[in-house]
């Protein structure tokens, strides 16, 4: 009990996706200019992690281990995440229409989204047992929301900032990314 | 002789023109993590030049055969497949190579660059134009991550390609191999091209050249317009 914790708060705070293993960087700076935005976006993310590694985990464990297929992983893995973000969005439409409406516009983004496949691998290389994966998923899916909805709030105070010239738009944006990064360097000794 | 300047031309716009990281702004993951020496960068860049080639080739020999409806998946198989073979390739020969990118290299898969050039790109033009782009593309990646790459390594631990540097290597600002200091460096360095270059900053990433532009502009209501 005690490790599935210490791995869901090392995968939302200090092994942070975004701030500190840079994955997801797209819709990170993409999707993080208003604060609806970026909370559908990271609950449409966190849902799709922890689905996907609940695919993926007993496809590599049942079908390609046996079988000695490892290193087919990265083909299998992001056609079933594209497969899967297909039939949820199919799924939703159908089923639970006001969800969709609300969450169904992020879900095609997610396909190549990296922190998806890069949750899904790591839980691979970590040896992780399938609880442990997916308290690693729901870890990064929590962790890349915070990063989003955190990073929502500084950029609406940058658009009254006066910025000089060539570091409007991208390069103050990253700039920030910077400084929210260094605050989530304070978590870690959080485990030691 | 036109068709050879203007294969020449697909090359040399990849490298300064419309350089993919620092003037379209795609590809941000790579860009970001394994820059923490120039080397890595120099990997990287180079591992992700070959993807690229071969998936650009590829694609657009099968150009007129893959379906309109089912081309990103089709895309994502033939990039994977690709990524699996440098994969192997790195594993055997550079092993170090291998180690330091680790997670970064499989993730070359879902690299924005390499997607929205079979997009754009690939899937209009013919093999040998389609080729020549990639080679640009890819070389100009590879020189933006050098760059990346060489300040963070200088001014982070004080080195370059395994060079110490005097006065830099005793006291190194550590924060600049961190996260933070990748994403600092980044912006730094954009922010430099667009005051070189003298031109209207990007307000927003590059999303043209991105699949996802669509339903990112759905989405986002102030996403990417």
């Amino acid at each position: 009990m005690k490790d599935l914790f210490v791995i869901l708060l090392a995968a939302m705070l200090t092994d942070n996706f975004v701030l500190s293993k840079f994955m997801g960087i797209c819709p990170f700076l993409g999707v993080s200019k208003k604060l609806d935005s970026a909370t559908g976006m990271g609950i449409a993310v966190t849902f799709v992690m922890i689905c996907a590694t609940a695919v993926t985990y007993p496809i590599h464990h049942g079908i390609l281990v046996p079988n000695g297929l490892e290193y087919f992983d990265t083909v299998v893995f992001i056609l079933v995440i594209a497969l899967f973000v297909q039939l949820v969005e199919t799924m939703l439409k159908k089923c639970i229409p006001s969800l969709y409406s609300s969450l169904g516009v992020y879900l095609p983004l997610i396909t190549t989204n990296c922190a998806v496949l890069g949750v899904t691998v790591l839980n691979i290389d970590n040896n992780y047992s399938f609880i442990q994966a997916i308290v690693n998923s729901v870890g990064a899916g929590l962790g890349f929301m915070l990063a989003l909805v955190i990073f929502s709030g500084v950029r609406k105070k940058m658009e009254y900032a006066d910025i000089p010239k060539a570091f409007k738009g991208v390069p103050a944006t990253l700039i920030a990314a910077s400084i929210v990064s260094v605050s989530f360097m304070g978590f870690s000794g959080l485990f030691s | 002789m036109a068709e050879k300047k203007s294969l020449l031309s697909e090359i040399t716009k990849g490298l300064i023109k419309e350089n993919p990281t620092l003037v379209m702004l795609l590809g941000m993951c790579p860009t970001l993590a394994v820059t923490t020496q120039a080397k890595n960068g120099i990997g990287m860049g180079l591992a992700t030049t070959f993807v690229l080639l071969g998936s650009n080739i590829v694609i657009s020999a099968l150009r007129r055969i893959i379906p309109d409806k089912v081309r990103i998946p089709a895309f994502i198989v033939i990039i994977a497949s690709f990524v699996t073979f440098v994969g192997f390739i790195l594993e055997g020969f550079v092993p170090d190579l291998y180690d330091s990118l680790g997670i970064y290299l499989t993730l070359i898969t879902v690299n924005c660059i390499i997607f929205g050039r079979a997009e754009m790109f690939a899937s209009k033009n013919g093999i040998a134009a389609s080729a020549c782009d990639a080679i640009g593309m890819g070389l100009g990646f590879t020189l933006a991550l050098f760059l990346m790459g060489s300040v963070r390594e200088i001014i982070g631990a004080g080195q370059w390609m395994g060079m110490n540097i005097p006065v830099l290597h005793e006291n190194p600002m550590l924060l600049f191999i961190m996260p933070a200091g990748g994403f600092f460096t980044l912006g730094v360095i954009i922010a430099a091209v667009n005051k070189i270059a003298d031109k209207k900053p990007p307000q927003e990433l590059g999303c043209h050249g991105c699949p996802n532009a669509s339903a990112c502009a759905q989405a986002g209501k102030g996403g990417c317009e």
